[in-house]
């Protein structure tokens, strides 16, 4: 009878204690999940769908699994934002090839800006305009330029904040081809 | 784990300090209340096991007797107060400039320590993750130290007998002996005792009366309040019970409300602000004077909110639903859904769109023809007709100048400035027009045509602060029973009387856990009509 006294009491005390580390941990692992970008490396990337500015397509996100996926978010006024699109540019026709699609979202408000800045620029990539902020919201972007990677499966590999050099950017490229490619 | 069995026959557990049943001391436990120096007994939890060392075994246990200990609670709580504390030395993140990089204006600011109070996170506090660490360590500790502590104690409190030993009636604080008396006496005082509400128990002419035990709850009640409020805060962490968003709308502009899963929108239909006139309120006219005469009286938007039709696609064109409208002010929010608006800022005089007039560069009443640019829905190309347009090559919404190449510094036209192609029948190729708030630029000095400002139409910023709490009512319900447990325990007394007949006489002992004087008038009173003597102070007399 002793012992089933002791017994029943470390099955409280475990069960309390379980409860309550059970909460301390729910605890701090919220408290880190709202930091300023709230879609990381891991989650599967939330869905959207935008019209592209320079084109008549709709671009819809998930439609574009089995690709892997750049998505960019930026804006005619970021100046580290025109640094990277060259880059982008340049490396667009080869990789589009291996099945990698750019997506680079504008946060301007006007499409005249970014139409300008099309022209300006020469952008060959599709470029999908965010003007309600819709998209925005939904990947809590902060600080722009903002850019995923997203592999095919649609599970975002890499979140980069700041301006992307072309050796990264080939890099990056290379951790979300398509496996027929990758051989 | 022994069990303690005390010569009345009652078996306590081990760690017992004061027999259970009759309060006799547990000899070789003495040292756990520090009763041996001490004429008096320490009548903590009546003497009752709190932890046990024996049950030091497992790895349960020992987490479990770290946390039981009341020195390791108040230990946590004085780290948390010294965190606190150190918390406002240097201002906290979100009251430092919000263009700066946090990590440099510490250390700018402050120098070394400055930098080290950023790397440690004290720079916001309640986010870093041992503070809050430490906070949750302070409720485990709050939850266990009052498992280990009610739990015995209620025992002890239901198990206690009438009759009790006699070195406990001796060593209570209260405590006086008649060597004769009779039994009538011994009756009236007991009926005396009864009319003040006493609880009367007997055994073998042994009583006990006693009054307002609940009130030993009080603290227990109150970690309960505490408990609930923790939590209440816990939840905060999770959207589907707090929200914390920011909005700005401008006028006319319908926009996603941030928070809401995408599922609302809002649209500002108008922004208000009025001004106290000083001609009017003559009292402070020189104080509104003094601040510029711009003192708001009232600030408010006209709102609608819509909310999604359908299934939610981010970016594709909602379908929306108009739900509600109303006013905002400032106090007044709008509320939906278990969402509000809060009036929090406003920006006013953006532009929202800008006239312009073609003219001959000499002659400017005689206009060619208008176009307006409306900056929330600006075109590529504006017919003037009589074959005469104009191109947009650049709009800046807000302009900056570096090294004399214009850009935009934001989003936001606060400063617009553009640069038109005029095309004409008698315009050879094109005429180039640079436009700026206080500056209309003709590049190549040969323009034969001129553009010029016409008229402006601007428009107002709202800022709303977007909430949901629904953890308000958690925190009310434990601020209440925080404060019923204070209550509970502060204004009554759980007060004990002893009545331990001897041959010929009797001795009487009580205790109480607080106001010694109410219980010493309370037995006075009760003596009144006999020949018993009231129990002396004996912590007075020594």
């Amino acid at each position: 009878m002793k012992s089933d006294k002791k017994k029943k009491r470390l099955i409280f005390r475990t069960a309390v204690l379980l409860v309550l580390i059970g909460a301390v941990v729910t605890t701090l692992v919220s408290s880190f999940r709202d930091d300023s970008n709230v879609v990381k490396a891991g989650d599967l990337a939330p869905n959207f769908k935008l019209k592209q500015v320079n084109g008549e397509e709709t671009f819809e996100l998930k439609e574009l699994r089995g690709k892997g996926v750049m998505l960019n978010f930026w804006a005619t006024y970021c100046d580290p934002c025109k640094e990277e699109m060259p880059y982008m540019e340049q490396l667009y026709p080869e990789y589009k090839e291996k099945g990698i699609e750019i997506l680079a979202v504008s946060l301007d408000t006007t499409e005249l800006v970014v139409k300008n800045f099309i022209e300006d620029y020469n952008l060959t990539f599709p470029i999908v305009h965010d003007q309600r902020g819709d998209v925005m919201d939904l990947y809590k972007i902060g600080p722009i330029p903002t850019t995923f990677f997203i592999n095919p499966e649609g599970e975002v590999v890499r979140v980069i904040q700041g301006p992307l050099t072309l050796e990264r950017l080939e890099s990056y490229f290379q951790e979300i081809l398509p496996e027929q490619n990758n051989s | 784990m022994n069990k303690i069995k005390c010569e009345c026959g009652h078996v306590n557990p081990e760690g017992t300090v004061l027999c259970e049943a009759c309060g006799k001391p547990v000899e070789k436990n003495q040292h756990i209340d520090g009763n041996e120096k001490n004429k008096l007994l320490n009548m903590r939890y009546d003497g009752s096991a709190r932890r046990s060392q024996t049950y030091n075994k497992t790895i349960v246990d020992k987490t479990w007797n770290f946390f039981s200990s009341v020195k390791v609670g108040v230990w946590l709580i004085v780290l948390a107060l010294v965190a606190s504390a150190i918390g406002t030395i240097f201002p906290q993140e979100m009251y430092i400039p919000r263009s700066v990089d946090p990590s440099q204006y510490y250390r700018d600011e402050y120098g070394i320590f400055g930098q080290l109070y950023y790397e440690l996170g004290f720079h916001n506090l309640y986010g870093s993750w041992w503070y809050i660490l430490l906070i949750a360590l302070i409720g485990v500790s709050l939850v266990i130290c009052s498992i280990d502590r009610v739990v015995p104690l209620h025992r002890a409190l239901k198990n206690q007998r009438p009759k009790r030993h006699e070195v406990f009636i001796q060593r209570q604080r209260l405590f006086g002996k008649t060597e004769k008396v009779s039994k009538d006496d011994i009756k009236t005082f007991i009926e005396q005792l009864r009319k003040k509400n006493y609880k009367i128990s007997e055994d073998q002419g042994h009583v006990l009366a006693e009054k307002n035990r609940f009130s030993r709850w009080g603290p227990y009640v109150n970690h309960i309040g505490l408990i609930i409020i923790l939590i209440g805060a816990i939840l905060r962490f999770f959207p589907f019970m707090y929200v914390d968003e920011f909005v700005f709308v401008r006028e006319g502009e319908t926009k996603v409300i941030p928070g809401t899963n995408q599922q609302y929108y809002i649209e500002n239909k108008d922004f208000i602000l009025e001004l106290y006139d000083p001609e009017e309120e003559e009292k402070f006219a020189e104080a509104i004077v003094q601040e510029g005469g711009m003192v708001p009286k009232n600030f408010q938007t006209n709102a609608v909110i819509y909310q999604v039709k359908g299934e939610v696609v981010p970016g594709a064109e909602p379908e929306l639903e108009k739900m509600k409208e109303g006013e905002i002010r400032v106090n007044e929010p709008l509320k939906f859904n278990g969402y509000a608006l809060y009036q929090s800022q406003y920006q006013l005089n953006e532009f929202k769109s800008m006239s312009f007039k073609l003219h001959p560069a000499d002659n400017p009443d005689d206009a060619i023809g208008t176009f307006t640019f409306d900056m929330t829905d600006p075109k590529k190309e504006y017919d003037l007709g009589n074959g005469y347009r104009v191109v947009v090559d650049q709009y800046f919404p807000e302009l900056k100048l570096e090294n004399g190449v214009p850009s935009s510094e934001s989003n936001y036209p606060r400063n617009p400035a553009f640069i038109f192609f005029v095309y004409g029948p008698d315009i050879e190729e094109r005429e180039t027009s640079f436009l700026a708030i206080g500056a209309n630029i003709d590049p190549g000095e040969d323009n034969r045509y001129k553009l010029s400002l016409d008229g402006v139409e601007m428009r107002d910023v709202t800022g709303l602060a977007v909430q949901k709490d629904r953890t308000l009512p958690i925190f009310a319900a434990g601020a209440i029973i925080f404060m019923i447990g204070v209550v509970q325990g502060m204004y009554w007394q759980h007060r004990r009387i002893w009545i331990h007949p001897k041959e010929q006489g009797v001795w009487i002992a009580a205790h109480t856990n607080k106001n010694w004087h109410g219980l010493k008038r309370d037995i006075k009173s009760a003596l009144d009509q006999t020949s018993i003597n009231p129990p002396e102070d004996q912590q007075e007399l020594s």
